[in-house]
């Protein structure tokens, strides 16, 4: 049984199509994360899973049960907001206990659930405070408390941790990985964090102007993303695009960049022979760019070796990114901190050509 | 703020503040003076002037002995109707015009701008203008010269400001709040009082006072409406000054006017900087 299905799921404002005819399945115990520039429908699609907007049409079904006429308080789920939405004038305890006093809960019950979720979060100590004599982690916990308390059928994050700094950010990330591995619990995450869907995700959702443009495991979304969108939103630095030419060489299909003497080879899987002859789109990750001594692989030519100009080099201490020059495009490559290519100079780079993907320019959709 | 500095600028701000408050202040001295002083003092003398000789009994007079209108009890009763229809009415209005200001701000519903914005009307349109349907209703619904009728003119009244000031007030209200609580499973009078209530004293406050002073001194309604026996105390005032004797007693007069004035007076006094903090203000978090 799923524990949410999304069926043709469409929001209008008005002329505007904010969704338009979203189908989604999520397991039980699976991480869902949606994930997306701002204004793609994310939001509003964690809404109206919540009930607190209702769908233009579609249907909305949780734990095998449909909700589209079901009061948000009565779909069995729990939400973490951006803002945490702790309520000001109540305890620490009072704001996990909130639920359960509007649902008459009785108070030795109640005292049990606090406890244990007091326990869980280790915010045992802050529980007779207000929220505003909380720090922001702090509050991110009890909010997550909240939701935690009530042990519901599914979890609902909405861009839980926007507002931290980024050194909280990645504790608390780590955290609600832990929780979730944890409590086997099934949760839909919003963010427009692509690290963030990254890291915590079973399942990531992409989405874009109202349509899922990928729904998929993270490894899937990242080394062979659905189309154009996908390959370049996902991973920092983007992924390189560049204009490519498919031809067949002794029974080959190679994908040719550059004219002449310059011309760079890439062989390509021969699920693209139809495009031979054409234009495509390659994409390669600046990862997949490396320093000559770079081991990639074991596979038999499956790494290329190339000459190229370097233009630009950005230190990050880890690692050091490279724009080169590769035909008329430029490509970002990471190398070793330890290589210091210099500026102008031409040197040799490590390509790993089994993460090549090839995409229709024109629909922008993978090829292969 | 900075040291002191004595610029050419600020001395002159200071000026026209003080001449402000003067405008203000002298009439008042000169009643609170006059309040002090025999009829006779005044009528041989002249307006102004320091007391010569204390009339302090001028206050029970005024309050218990005095004769308005062929009654001769003060005008304690006076202040009793006052009060009779100023507390019901202000806490009513205040507490309607909170729920329904949380409901135009924090509910989202079809047409809830048209009617925030007609409620509001009320605040514009004159107080003259309202005179005549007002005593339709009271003629039809049987509340003409009964405190009861002055009660719902300035409940309904009032709201077109409550309903304004929580309004803009509870705006500020992140709407995360009420969604959360909505999946906690708390409706709309639970979020009202558990989660909205709970923040809003300081606009409580700012309402309690504005409704009070607004109706205690409201003059128009109060005599349009009631006579005799009735009658609130700014509309006996008048009744009062109408009096006739040997000479006008204008030390009891004065002493009234400084008795119907405490009430408003004092709630200014005791929530001012409430007052004006809630004015301003308005930020939840």
């Amino acid at each position: 049984m799923s524990a949410l299905s999304l069926a043709n799921v469409h929001k209008r404002f008005g002329a505007i199509e904010v969704l338009k005819g979203i189908n989604l399945e999520m397991g039980s115990g699976e991480f869902t994360v949606l994930v997306g520039p701002s204004g793609c429908g994310k939001s509003s699609l964690l809404n109206i899973i919540a009930g607190l907007e209702r769908q233009s049409s579609g249907s909305v079904e949780i734990g095998g049960r449909i909700v589209d006429d079901i009061a948000p308080k009565d779909r069995n789920i729990a939400m973490v907001f951006q803002s945490y939405a702790l309520y000001p004038s109540m305890t620490v305890r009072q704001n996990i206990t909130f639920g359960m006093e509007c649902r008459n809960v009785p108070r030795a019950q109640r005292d049990e659930a606090v406890a244990r979720v007091a326990k869980l979060l280790q915010i045992d100590a802050l529980l007779d405070r207000k929220p505003g004599q909380l720090s922001g982690g702090q509050r991110q916990r009890v909010a997550m408390g909240r939701a935690l308390v009530r042990d519901p059928l599914l979890f609902l994050f909405d861009e839980p941790l926007s507002n931290l700094d980024a050194q909280l950010r990645a504790e608390m990330r780590m955290e609600i990985k832990q929780l979730h591995q944890r409590l086997g619990s099934t949760i839909v995450y919003v963010t427009h964090d692509q690290i963030e869907a990254m890291t915590l995700a079973t399942r990531i959702a992409v989405m874009r102007q109202g349509v899922v443009q990928q729904f998929a495991d993270p490894e899937t979304v990242y080394n062979r993303p659905a189309n154009l969108f996908v390959a370049r939103f996902m991973g920092a630095p983007p992924m390189n695009t560049l204009s490519a030419r498919l031809e067949a060489t002794s029974g080959k299909t190679v994908a040719v960049i550059g004219r002449g003497e310059a011309a760079m080879r890439f062989p390509v899987p021969a699920a693209a022979e139809s495009f031979i002859g054409r234009e495509v789109v390659l994409g390669i990750r600046p990862e997949s760019i490396a320093e000559p001594t770079r081991h990639f692989s074991d596979a038999p030519g499956s790494v290329l070796t190339v000459t190229a100009a370097v233009e630009m080099i950005e230190p990050t201490g880890a690692e050091t990114i490279v724009v080169l020059r590769v035909g008329d495009e430029r490509a970002l490559g990471r190398v070793s901190p330890d290589l210091q290519p210099r500026l102008g100079e031409t040197a040799r780079f490590a390509i790993d050509t089994r993460k090549i993907n090839l995409f229709d320019p024109t629909s922008g959709d993978r090829i292969a | 703020m900075g040291e002191k500095s004595f610029a050419p600028g600020r001395i002159l701000v200071y000026l026209v503040v003080w001449l402000i408050a003067a405008a203000y202040l002298v009439p008042f001295a000169v009643v609170v003076l006059n309040s002090l002083r025999t009829a006779e003092e005044i009528a041989q003398t002249s307006m102004i002037g320091w007391p010569k000789q204390w009339a302090w009994n001028n206050y029970p007079t005024a309050w218990a002995d005095f004769c308005v209108a062929q009654t001769c009890a003060g005008i304690r009763p006076y202040m009793l109707n006052s009060a009779l229809v100023t507390i019901p009415a202000t806490v009513v209005s205040t507490l309607l015009g909170s729920i329904a200001g949380y409901a135009v701000s924090l509910w989202r519903f079809r047409g809830d701008r048209w009617i925030y914005g007609i409620v509001t009307l009320g605040i514009f349109l004159p107080q003259q203008m309202r005179l005549l349907p007002w005593t339709i209703v009271l003629r039809d619904i049987g509340l003409i010269n009964t405190l009861t009728g002055l009660v719902l003119i300035h409940t309904i009244q009032g709201l077109s400001f409550t309903v304004l000031f929580c309004r803009n007030y509870y705006i500020a209200i992140p709407q995360e709040l009420i969604r959360a609580a909505r999946i906690d499973g708390a409706g709309f009078y639970r979020i009202f009082w558990r989660i909205v209530l709970p923040l809003s004293p300081p606009i409580l406050i700012v309402t309690v006072i504005w409704q009070f002073t607004h109706i205690w001194n409201e003059f128009l309604y109060g005599v349009t409406f009631t006579t005799g026996q009735q009658q609130p105390v700014t509309a006996a005032l008048i009744a009062l000054s109408a009096a006739v004797a040997d000479i006008p007693q204008h030390g009891v007069q004065s002493a009234a006017v400084i008795i119907a004035a405490l009430p408003t007076l004092l709630v200014y006094l005791l929530g001012g900087k409430y007052f004006v903090r809630g004015l301003t203000a308005g930020a939840v978090k």
